[in-house]
């Protein structure tokens, strides 16, 4: 367990089921503070499935089962006397599909202060205008708080979306695919921001594009599939961690010949 | 290429050299008449209009009835809408005695109806494991498939029995609103509680998962985000179980009461809970079964009743529709 403060997250030996199936096996992971850490891999290696075990978005699945443990820093969050309502508000999380509130801009972004109590016009309003500019969005709507979050752009929503989550002033982001369904400029403003947020945040991505991790992240997490023959002819198959090191090193110099083969784009 | 002659002589034939002849023994692009699919569409289309021609008819003989009635010279609008009782047998007609009852039991049947629907409702599409839902959601549907007239015997037998032994023999009457109206709610619940589960349930995952990754409880997840994206859905719910209320007729002719109140002035009766009240629907199914003379203003006074009972249901319908095109908040 790590008490030096550098690292946010320790995975020590984490399998994540869904049933009786297993999803991820035996992953150890140390992710640092104030960086981002990228989870890349081919589709079912198991990446967003660890994202979500980070803050207990995997609580909301029936089934999904966490064994091992998930420090956050030095507390395991998956111990009994743990409230995941606690976990998630300091541990914020971005989707894949932007998905504001079918609220105001300003009731979207105002939402999580409301849950935590805030009141007061003043104060929610000076959030607001903190958290959209810290999303780099206060310019395009500064004029028009009022009109619904989902009249905006897919671009927009996400960045909506990111001012939601840093109102709440969060320790770590988890970003789980933010720019998949985005446009090439609309994913460069979303990686521009990433770059400031990390000043502040804790930034945990998954991604599909290599590009993408090897351009924002500090570390980088290459996930894999392993397979089984079952009786019957059943194929079981589960992720693994396969490759954790500093982005460009892994990128440059990966140690193993899988990730070297995915990198360079072989299958995936 | 294969070409069909040859397709002809191959032992093991693929589908598309099958598909190509089929093609070419056609012989022009052109259109050819497909008599079958017009006799299908004009079918369709019969359908369709005879839902409009069937409201146009009854709209047709509820109105001329009713301006037979209107016209006799033995009442006008004011005191149709203003006199304090229906008495035909007096030639007093106010309608209001009989609209106040129809209220009162709407109303008791919403007190129970929209609270336990949605509550109801909530717990299936949010609380409730897959499997209880599996089986609470048929057992809560049986209850929409009971006769009506069973509700209205366990109104009469359970609920005024009950509510004689809560509030006392002299302050419940045998006959009561309170009692009908209870039980019109419990014959609704379903059906609130169905179409309200629905509408939460039609709300994206998505947006429950940005609630709780910003931190909120489940609770605050459905009352703040869950409740407001399904409203136009629950509102609409509503709406169609006070039509429902509002048309019902076994329950309140059994349980309610068989004469109509009266509104003000010396004995007045209505909007009294526990005592009887004849709603608009009660009465006109109360009078048509009695020996009743075609074309006397008795007859006459009933189809005037059915198009206020009309008139009602079709500005609720027209509200329901008003809302859930206001209050829709579009979701992706």
């Amino acid at each position: 367990m790590t008490e030096n403060g550098a690292h946010a997250f320790e995975l020590q030996g984490v399998n994540i089921y869904y049933g009786s199936k297993m999803a991820v096996n035996d992953v150890n992971l140390m992710i640092p503070r104030q960086k981002i850490t990228a989870f890349i891999g081919p589709s079912g290696c198991g990446k967003s499935t660890v994202l979500r075990s980070l803050n207990r978005m995997n609580d909301l699945i029936p089934g999904a089962r966490v064994q091992g443990g998930v420090f956050f820093g030095g507390q395991d969050l998956y111990a009994e006397n743990v409230d995941p309502v606690e976990v998630r508000r300091r541990i914020g999380m971005v989707f894949q599909k932007p998905n504001p509130f079918p609220k105001s801009i300003y009731d979207n972004v105002a939402y999580g202060p409301r849950l935590l109590g805030v009141r007061g016009k003043a104060v929610l309003d000076e959030i607001v205008e903190r958290s959209l500019k810290g999303a780099f969005l206060w310019d395009e709507v500064r004029g028009d708080l009022k009109k619904s979050g989902l009249a905006l752009s897919g671009g927009q929503q996400q960045r909506l979306c990111i001012a939601r989550t840093i109102a709440v002033e969060p320790e770590v982001i988890l970003m789980d695919e933010p720019a998949s369904a985005l446009d090439p400029i609309a994913t460069q403003a979303i990686e521009e921001l990433m770059k400031v947020l990390v000043q502040q945040f804790t930034i945990v991505i998954v991604t599909h594009n290599m590009q993408q991790a090897q351009r924002v992240s500090d570390y980088t997490a290459f996930y894999s599939i392993r397979k089984k023959e079952e009786q019957g002819g059943v194929e079981n198959r589960w992720g693994i961690l396969a490759e954790y090191a500093p982005t460009e090193r892994l990128f440059t110099n990966p140690a193993s010949e899988e990730t070297e083969r995915y990198i360079r784009g072989e299958f995936g | 290429m294969s070409t069909p002659s040859e397709a002809g002589t191959m032992s093991a034939r693929s589908t598309a050299v099958d598909m190509r002849a089929r093609r070419e023994a056609r012989t022009t692009i052109f259109r050819r008449p497909r008599p079958g699919e017009t006799v299908i569409q004009l079918f369709l289309l019969f359908c369709g209009v005879l839902s409009i021609f069937t409201t146009l008819g009854i709209l047709y003989v509820l109105g001329s009835e009713a301006l037979l009635f209107f016209g006799s010279g033995l009442v006008d609008l004011g005191e149709f809408f203003t006199a304090p009782v229906w008495q035909p047998q007096a030639e007093q007609f106010g309608i209001m005695p009989l609209v106040s009852a129809t209220l009162m039991t709407t109303l008791f049947s919403m007190i129970v109806a929209i609270p336990l629907g949605l509550g109801a409702a909530i717990y299936l599409a949010e609380y409730a494991k897959p499997q209880t839902r599996a089986t609470l959601k048929p057992i809560l549907e049986i209850l929409a498939g009971i006769p009506t007239v069973v509700y209205g015997y366990f109104a009469l037998t359970f609920m005024t029995p009950l509510l004689r032994g809560i509030f006392g023999q002299n302050t419940v009457s045998i006959y009561n609103v309170a009692s009908a109206g209870l039980v019109m709610g419990i014959m609704i619940l379903p059906t609130i509680a169905s179409m309200s589960e629905d509408a939460l349930s039609a709300v994206p995952r998505s947006l429950r998962e940005a609630s709780f990754g910003l931190g909120s409880t489940k609770l605050e997840a459905i009352l703040k985000v869950v409740l407001p994206a399904g409203l136009s859905g629950i509102i609409a719910a509503f709406i169609v179980g006070i039509s429902r209320a509002v048309g019902e007729t076994m329950i309140v002719a059994l349980a309610a009461g068989a004469g109509p109140c009266k509104l003000y002035g010396e004995n007045a009766s209505c909007f009294q809970p526990f005592g009887a009240a004849e709603t608009m629907t009660g009465h006109i199914v109360r009078i048509s079964g009695g020996d009743l003379s075609y074309n006397s203003i008795d007859y006459n006074s009933l189809f005037a009743i059915g198009l206020t009972l009309f008139i009602f249901t079709l500005v609720l319908n027209l509200i329901s529709r008003w809302i859930t095109n206001r209050f829709r908040e579009v979701y992706q």
